[in-house]
């Protein structure tokens, strides 16, 4: 192994700001000036994110290994979405080593490096593509002038392959070459290769966790172990508000195998040698909970009203408000989604060990960072005494985000001095979630004599996404107002509209809401997209050609009109029933991608089926083809799921349903037979890719209903009357 | 209560104190074998499918006291990376996963499937995979199962043999 001491001669690839805080520092003499907050919304709506991390120092990046590998430690964590398999790609191109050579492993929060941001938000791979490929160009340029120094020779004159450099006949490995160095020279960031250059870059390769996942190897964070583990339970309320009070742990001292009751301000707990056992004894504490009102879900949706709460503007051209002044022809329409659960598979949970003053905690978490410095809050510990070593996560999809199981886990373990894992079981997930939350969308329009849309104005009721998450400083919500993950999918795409604006009201709910994959975009897409197909028909238009014929001229409309004629194309668009299906027809734009789907539909007994999705996005520069086709058929499926069937609901205070099969979901026999995604790359940089394509599924299917029974569904999930 | 069985070709004997002890938690906390997900504890979700004597089990409501005598198959004793199953060739090749939790428990429902339906047409498909993947990755994995067929018809063929690997 190569023990790295840095010596940072010169550098300069560290500045890099520009976007750097969302230009919040920059804009904050402008609080509450809506021009400002238009032009921050627009640019997080462009998805243009920088990482938040190290950039400087490859030696908190790679380990190079004696057999000649290189490890490559990833602040952004793996729950799916392939950015393990990205970054590798992405690293072996500039470091000159195969696929074989090249491992991807998380990076504890001991190791430094890590990212002031989370996982999330389909920003891996986008906002480490300047900086990771920089470097492991650099790492390559250190390793060479080191070998250039063993060799007796000049860097420049080395060439290098599958990490063995050369010269004439003269070759030395990496390993060997970096072997014994105490101190590195670091070079000014070399140039970058050409495109053309890159072996893996663009490359459908298999990802680099297949094997772990295929053959059971345990790498999730339920898997871990440590010598001597207990196990934890945490008593977690049930009712929506209620706050821990007091508790009568008596029964439960006595339980079997019970260690210890651990009484906290804010919660109990306890430990016993098995998790049944911890589970029992749990189950026969009894606690007292402060619960100031018993919702229901009526006062929910009393709430989730546009037109109540304070409306934020954000997005405005024209006189939209002038232009659709109330009249015969102003026609409007509404929609709803309701509360949904992330219902991942792994539950949350940590195994923590507190051993005096230092702390190890393993978990699936988004949020390392955060997670180390809370935990090391509620220890009472610097933040350096606390390392998060992060696993594989059984699912991500925003549940991870918020992590007081970390400090729970870690509370109980320093109770008995030994290591406790403490996991949720299903219905303190169901219970405890983070939900995403139920929308109201109130949209107005009026059209032209030439049947194109003069005005339009989409209105959208949520509750908080974004705010409430450690991950935003709250300098953000004090400038913005409004929220910037409700609005995710908000604004209306078709800039050739002369008129329109989107208005975001914000609504605190009583219970946790925060990010779903895509965050708003499914029901702000639901919605939009719903009421072009309304509009386009109310003039007579395909619905296709309509939204092409109100795309502006530019950058961003050349690539929304392509993908929207890409999908037509492949599909074979056609506004006819055949055979008893019709298609159904949706775009949206998200974190600078856009994807138009459509999906070809029947309905069978009051059912809707779903029978094919063709999907055209344009992430930019694709990394890797086959993942990125998978996060599209995954995306797919899983919004197919939110938009037919999921939904939470409130009754006596409590969030039902807690297991799976009454929280409906789509299972292997909905899933379309067939799905087929066309990927144009009309940017040269990678965007986004975990969420855009889950925008346009839910308004392609809603609008396919309507053309085959005639019936306008407006609330999710969908349902045939 | 004393409990000998099998696990993976493997003789155990364990103690339970609780005889109500799910299998789940015998397998993975006492003989450490992680592959077998816990995902819902009652059934629904089938993260924590493994073979009780061939037949596909929900170990997370499966009373351990029920093994005595069996022969349980785990994720780790269907193949291994040398020799892998059908169903986990197919996974490989598919390339299915994409976090990865569930997938143990799907391939173990998928290889009982095909025990019993050596060419399950997708009707036979929808029927018995009832497995849960938030990733949602049901499209490729139709594709595999498809494809483990295929492999398990050319491998199996020519020896006589029902063994599951």
């Amino acid at each position: 192994m190569a023990k790295n001491k840095k010596k940072l001669s010169r550098r300069k690839f560290l500045v890099r700001g520009g976007l750097g805080t969302l230009g919040v520092l920059a804009v904050g003499t402008y609080v509450f000036r809506n021009p400002i907050r238009r032009q921050i919304a627009g640019m997080i709506d462009t998805g243009e994110t920088p990482y938040l991390g190290n950039t400087k120092s490859p030696i908190l990046w790679f380990e190079i290994t004696k057999d000649n590998k290189i490890i490559l430690y990833s602040p952004k964590v793996e729950m799916g979405q392939g950015t393990f398999t990205g970054l590798a790609q992405i690293a072996a191109d500039e470091l000159e080593v195969s696929m074989e050579q090249i491992a991807v492993a998380h990076a504890p929060s001991s190791s430094g490096n890590m990212d002031d941001f989370a996982t999330g938000g389909s920003t891996s791979i986008s906002s480490l593509w300047v900086p990771l490929r920089e470097l492991a160009a650099t790492l390559r340029e250190m390793i060479k002038m080191e070998a250039a120094k063993k060799m007796g020779t000049v860097a420049t004159s080395l060439s290098v392959k599958d990490g063995v450099i050369s010269e004439g006949d003269r070759t030395i490995t990496y390993a060997e070459a970096a072997k014994d160095v105490t101190e590195w020279d670091i070079p000014d960031t070399p140039p970058l290769k050409d495109m053309k250059d890159y072996q893996f870059i663009g490359k459908p390769i298999s990802r680099v966790d297949l094997k772990d996942k295929v053959f059971g190897t345990p790498i999730f964070g339920m898997d871990a172990t440590m010598p001597n583990m207990l196990y934890g339970a945490v008593v977690r309320p049930t009712v929506i508000g209620a706050t821990y009070a007091e508790a009568d742990t008596s029964k439960a001292e006595n339980m079997p195998g019970v260690v210890k009751v651990v009484k906290e301000q804010d919660f109990v707990g306890v430990v016993a040698n098995s998790r049944m056992e911890a589970e029992n004894a749990k189950n026969a504490i009894d606690v007292k909970w402060d619960i100031p009102k018993v919702w229901q879900t009526a006062d929910i949706e009393a709430m989730i009203e546009v037109g109540k709460g304070e409306p934020y503007v954000i997005q405005k051209e024209g006189s939209p408000k002038k232009t659709l002044q109330e009249d015969e022809t102003l026609i409007i329409s509404e929609f709803k989604s309701p509360i949904g659960a992330h219902a991942q598979l792994e539950p949350n949970g940590a195994l923590a060990y507190v051993e005096g003053d230092k702390a190890t905690v393993m978990m699936s978490t988004q949020v390392v960072k955060i997670t180390r410095n809370e935990i090391a809050e509620r220890l009472g510990l610097e933040k350096e005494q606390v390392n998060i070593v992060p696993t594989f996560l059984g699912g991500g999809f925003g549940r991870r985000l918020h992590t007081p199981n970390g400090i729970q886990a870690a509370v109980l373990s320093k109770a008995v001095g030994t290591p406790v894992k403490c996991f949720l079981d299903r219905k303190e997930e169901f219970q405890n979630d983070t939900f995403r939350p139920p929308t109201h969308h109130v949209l107005k329009a009026k059209l032209n004599e030439k049947g194109l849309i003069e005005a339009i104005e989409h209105n959208v009721s949520s509750g908080d996404v974004a705010w409430g998450s450690p991950m935003l400083p709250s300098v953000v919500e004090t400038i913005l107002g409004a929220d910037l993950g409700a609005w995710r999918g908000g604004m209306i795409q078709y800039g050739a509209i002369p008129n329109y604006q989107a208005i975001s009201w914000r609504v605190k709910l009583p219970f946790a809401t925060s990010w779903w994959r895509s965050l708003g975009l499914l029901a702000n897409t639901f919605a939009i997209e719903s009421f072009m197909d309304e509009l386009a028909a109310k003039a007579g238009k395909d619905p296709v050609q309509f939204r092409l014929d109100q795309i502006q001229d530019d950058d961003r409309g050349y690539r929304l009109k392509e993908v929207i004629k890409a999908a037509a194309d492949k599909a074979g668009w056609t506004d006819k029933v055949v055979n008893g299906r019709a298609m159904g027809f949706a775009a949206s734009t998200d974190v600078n991608t856009p994807c138009a789907q459509i999906v070809e539909v029947s309905v069978e007994n009051n059912e809707i089926k779903v029978h094919k999705v063709t999907c055209a996005m344009d992430p930019g520069l694709v990394v890797n083809p086959d993942q990125v086709k998978a996060q599209c058929e995954g995306a797919i499926i899983m919004g197919m799921s939110a938009s037919l069937f999921e939904r939470m609901y409130v009754e006596e205070g409590q969030l039902q349903p807690t297991i799976y099969g009454p929280y409906e979901m789509a299972l292997m026999k909905h899933a379309p037979k067939e799905i087929d995604v066309v990927l144009l790359q009309n940017a040269d940089v990678p965007g986004g890719v975990g969420e855009p394509p889950l925008g346009p599924i839910g308004a392609a299917i809603a609008n396919a209903v309507f053309r085959l029974t005639g019936e306008r569904l407006r609330e999710m999930p969908l349902k045939i009357s | 209560m004393k409990i000998t069985f099998s696990v993976n070709e493997m003789p155990q004997s364990i103690e339970i104190d609780d005889e109500n002890t799910p299998l789940l938690w015998v397998i993975r906390d006492m003989l450490d074998l992680k592959g077998t997900k816990f995902g819902c504890g009652k059934a629904a979700c089938g993260a924590c499918t493994l073979h009780v004597d061939g037949e596909a089990v929900r170990s997370c409501s499966y009373p351990a006291k029920l093994v005595e005598g069996k022969k349980v198959t785990t994720i780790e004793g269907l193949g291994s990376e040398e020799h892998p199953h059908p169903v986990q060739q197919a996974w490989v090749e598919e390339v299915v996963p994409q976090c990865g939790y569930c997938q143990p428990g799907f391939m173990m429902a998928t290889a009982a499937l095909l025990d019993k339906i050596p060419e399950p047409t997708d009707n036979d498909i929808d029927q018995n995979i009832i497995n849960v993947c938030r990733c949602a990755t049901y499209y490729r994995m139709r594709k595999a199962i498809h494809r483990a067929a295929v492999i398990k018809k050319n491998t199996t063929q020519p020896v006589n043999s029902e063994s599951d690997g």
